[in-house]
């Protein structure tokens, strides 16, 4: 950490403001994301987690502030320029967003085929290095639809780093997956961050596993950053409500009851 | 009274909403083209999901029609002792009319609800969000290559349809109903006309293909991407082609049959 | 996915049927076929009356088409109505004093010019001229001729 640390850190994002539909999302977000290293990004669900990784892809335009990857200001980018970026940044989707109509292999080589002109016997042994790599090389043939959720996702991890990117963005890996695929996606983020000297950036609720393999940890909620540090700084923390979040109390400083009117009364009332 | 304007108001507002989005949308597209030229592969794979499989629906449909036309038309123009003229009936009323129209309308059900539909659910699985964060921009990947395939095969469709149905009006009338061959291609051709008739026919299928595979690739695009909005954008791909294209025929018969 | 070459081949089939299509409406449907076989040279005619005379309407002569109406306009200084007929190629021989009338096929059908010829030993060559027309009959001008006729008659009678 301690060498990395003076080279500017690959994102760098500066009082971010950003609201949908009436709603403040984000409410002066700083963040920064250092280099090869694994970061998470944790909050309870609707905090805009997911939100934040399509600012920082430039899906979504901010209201206000700035989202420097790797020294360009992201919401400034024209079309060529964004798109030119985003062929170094990868990015895994909850759902892996597979392309449907395309074998698992024709899938890893999509990207390749957009961007490249490599020849055909080259793909090859790309896309089975990158299948390889999440240990599916024998699934190459099947369809999307054949395929467990926890495969789609190595499968959609395969062909997020089919063009070796700087960065990649994994939202919510964990989510919905049997301990088993959790535990293979757990050892595969770490070990891609890794071997290929990539940045990870890590949006996730589960504690337990986001903790295992981060670097380091912002916690968001209510559109602010609330606590950073390393795993175990986090642990230590005193903060009730990063307690509250670590541990997985029902209640504290967030509520079990979204916000209403008082109980009795409302039974009394009797109407809405 | 008040809640009634109001309605209509939004109504209103509502459809200059989506009218600008679509031409916003529609703009974007013809940006896309371009990039066509250098995969006109991808064009082909789309030539065949929606010129080559509407097909079978286009020719029976074409078929029947043509009978139909044989069949009635011949009824009415005996009373007049003018049978004769039954190849001059169908022919003028498929070219100018049904042709493109009837054509647009089934491609509108067989293709365009499919192009919704799949766009749509490319957009619910985010698929398309994936093309956009691999570099890969889904208007000239995805929306292109479908919007020009359907502007290709709709003068391709209409025209089958047409031939077909020229066929199925000589089928009834000239072997079943005993018109005479000779005259039925002679006045056929004297009457009707290669620029009046089967050019503008052309035209008229040309501009139902933007129309229809346009509120089609824009349905899909702009549905909400749940299940339920899906659906919704399909039926809507439907009912609003079916619309604009019958408007639009009006219009264009307006300007080129004075 | 379909295999490509399938594919490619049913897109190739569709759209040589399409175009395969849009030929058979041209050549068999339309007028274009008639249109290929303009080479020939053109006559003018003047009529005092063209009726209900139409561009593409054909000319005959002894009930046999050789060639078909082209513009019709109008002399601003005489009040007629100048015809030009496209003749074919082949119908060289028409005499210089040959004669046109517009005529109706049957009762509601479509008007012609029908071509008389002449008895003069010389022919009509390109932008020539035919001197000798007959006006098309408008229907009301013949009835109204009749019953006039037919009323006038009726007044002698009596009178006698």
């Amino acid at each position: 950490m301690s060498n990395n640390n003076k080279e500017a850190p690959l994102i760098e994002i500066r009082n971010l403001h950003f609201s949908r539909s009436g709603r403040m999302i984000f409410d002066g977000v700083d963040l920064d994301i250092p280099r090869g290293k694994v970061t998470a990004i944790m909050g309870p669900s609707g905090t805009g987690k997911t939100t934040l990784l399509r600012l920082i892809g430039g899906q979504l335009k901010p209201a206000s502030g700035t989202i420097n990857v790797d020294r360009h200001n992201v919401p400034e980018l024209g079309h060529k320029e964004l798109y030119k970026l985003r062929k170094r940044m990868g990015m895994l989707f909850q759902s892996g967003a597979l392309l449907t109509d395309l074998s698992v292999f024709e899938n890893v080589a999509f990207p390749v085929r957009e961007h490249t002109k490599l020849p055909e016997s080259m793909i090859r042994s790309l896309v089975l290095m990158k299948l390889e790599a999440v240990g599916l090389r024998g699934a190459r043939d099947l369809m999307p639809s054949e395929l467990s959720g926890g495969m789609a996702r190595r499968v959609a991890l395969a062909r997020a780093i089919a063009l070796d990117p700087m960065m990649i963005m994994y939202d919510e890996p964990f989510t919905g997956q049997d301990p088993i695929s959790m535990g293979v996606l757990v050892q595969l983020i770490r070990l891609l961050n890794d071997a290929l000297n990539m940045t990870s950036i890590v949006v996730s609720h589960d504690v337990k596993e986001t903790m295992a393999i981060a670097d380091y940890i912002y916690v968001i909620s209510t559109g602010k950053v609330i606590a950073h540090g390393s795993p175990e700084e986090l642990n230590k923390s005193d903060s009730p409500w990063v307690k509250q979040f670590i541990h997985g109390m029902p209640d504290g400083p967030v509520p079990f009851h979204y916000p209403a009117k008082d109980y009795l009364e409302d039974l009394v009332s009797g109407t809405g | 009274m008040i809640g009634w304007i109001r309605y209509l108001g939004r109504s209103g507002l509502h459809f200059f909403e989506r009218l600008g989005r679509g031409s916003i949308f529609f703009f974007n597209v013809l940006m896309g083209l371009p990039f066509l030229f250098f995969r006109f592969r991808l064009v082909i794979q789309q030539l065949y999901v929606v010129g080559v499989l509407s097909l079978l629906i286009i020719i029976v449909s074409g078929l029947f029609v043509g009978m139909v036309l044989g069949l009635q038309g011949y009824n009415t123009l005996v009373d007049f002792g003018a049978e004769e003229s039954l190849g001059v009936m169908v022919a003028l009323s498929l070219v100018r009319e049904l042709g493109p129209v009837v054509s647009a309308l089934l491609f509108a059900g067989r293709a365009g609800s499919a192009l919704t539909a799949e766009i749509g659910l490319m957009k619910a699985t985010e698929q398309l969000s994936g093309m956009e964060m691999m570099a890969v921009d889904p208007m000239s990947r995805v929306v292109a290559p479908r919007f020009l395939a359907g502007v290709i095969s709709m003068p391709l469709l209409a025209a089958i349809f047409s031939a077909i149905g020229v066929m199925g009006g000589y089928f009834v009338g000239v072997g079943l109903l005993g018109v005479d061959t000779g005259a039925f291609w002679s006045q056929m051709q004297a009457k009707i006309s290669w620029s009046d008739d089967i050019l503008n026919g052309v035209i008229k299928s040309v501009v139902f293909g933007v129309v229809a595979t346009w509120i089609a690739v824009f349905e899909g695009y702009d549905a909400i991407p749940t299940s339920e909005g899906v659906s919704r954008a399909t039926t809507r791909t439907v009912v609003h082609t079916s619309l604009a294209i019958l408007g639009v025929d009006f219009v264009l018969t307006a300007l080129m049959f004075e | 996915m379909i295999q490509t070459r399938i594919v490619e081949i049913w897109v190739g089939l569709f759209i040589a049927g399409g175009i395969a299509a849009l030929f058979v409406l041209a050549m068999k449907v339309s007028n274009i076929s008639t249109f290929s076989k303009v080479e020939g040279y053109e006559l003018t005619a003047r009529f005092e009356n063209v009726g209900g005379l139409k561009k593409t309407a054909p000319v005959t002569m002894a009930g046999v088409r050789i060639g078909r109406v082209g513009d019709i306009t109008f002399d601003s200084t005489t009040y007629e109505a100048i015809v030009h007929l496209n003749i074919e190629k082949q119908y060289d021989k028409l005499p210089t004093d040959t004669t046109a009338g517009i005529f109706t096929a049957g009762l509601l059908g479509e008007q012609y010019v029908s071509l008389e010829a002449g008895g003069e030993e010389k022919y009509l060559a390109n932008q020539d001229e035919i001197k000798i027309t007959q006006s098309a009959l408008v229907l009301e001008q013949v009835i109204g001729q009749f019953l006039f006729s037919k009323a006038s008659e009726g007044g002698s009678s009596n009178g006698n």
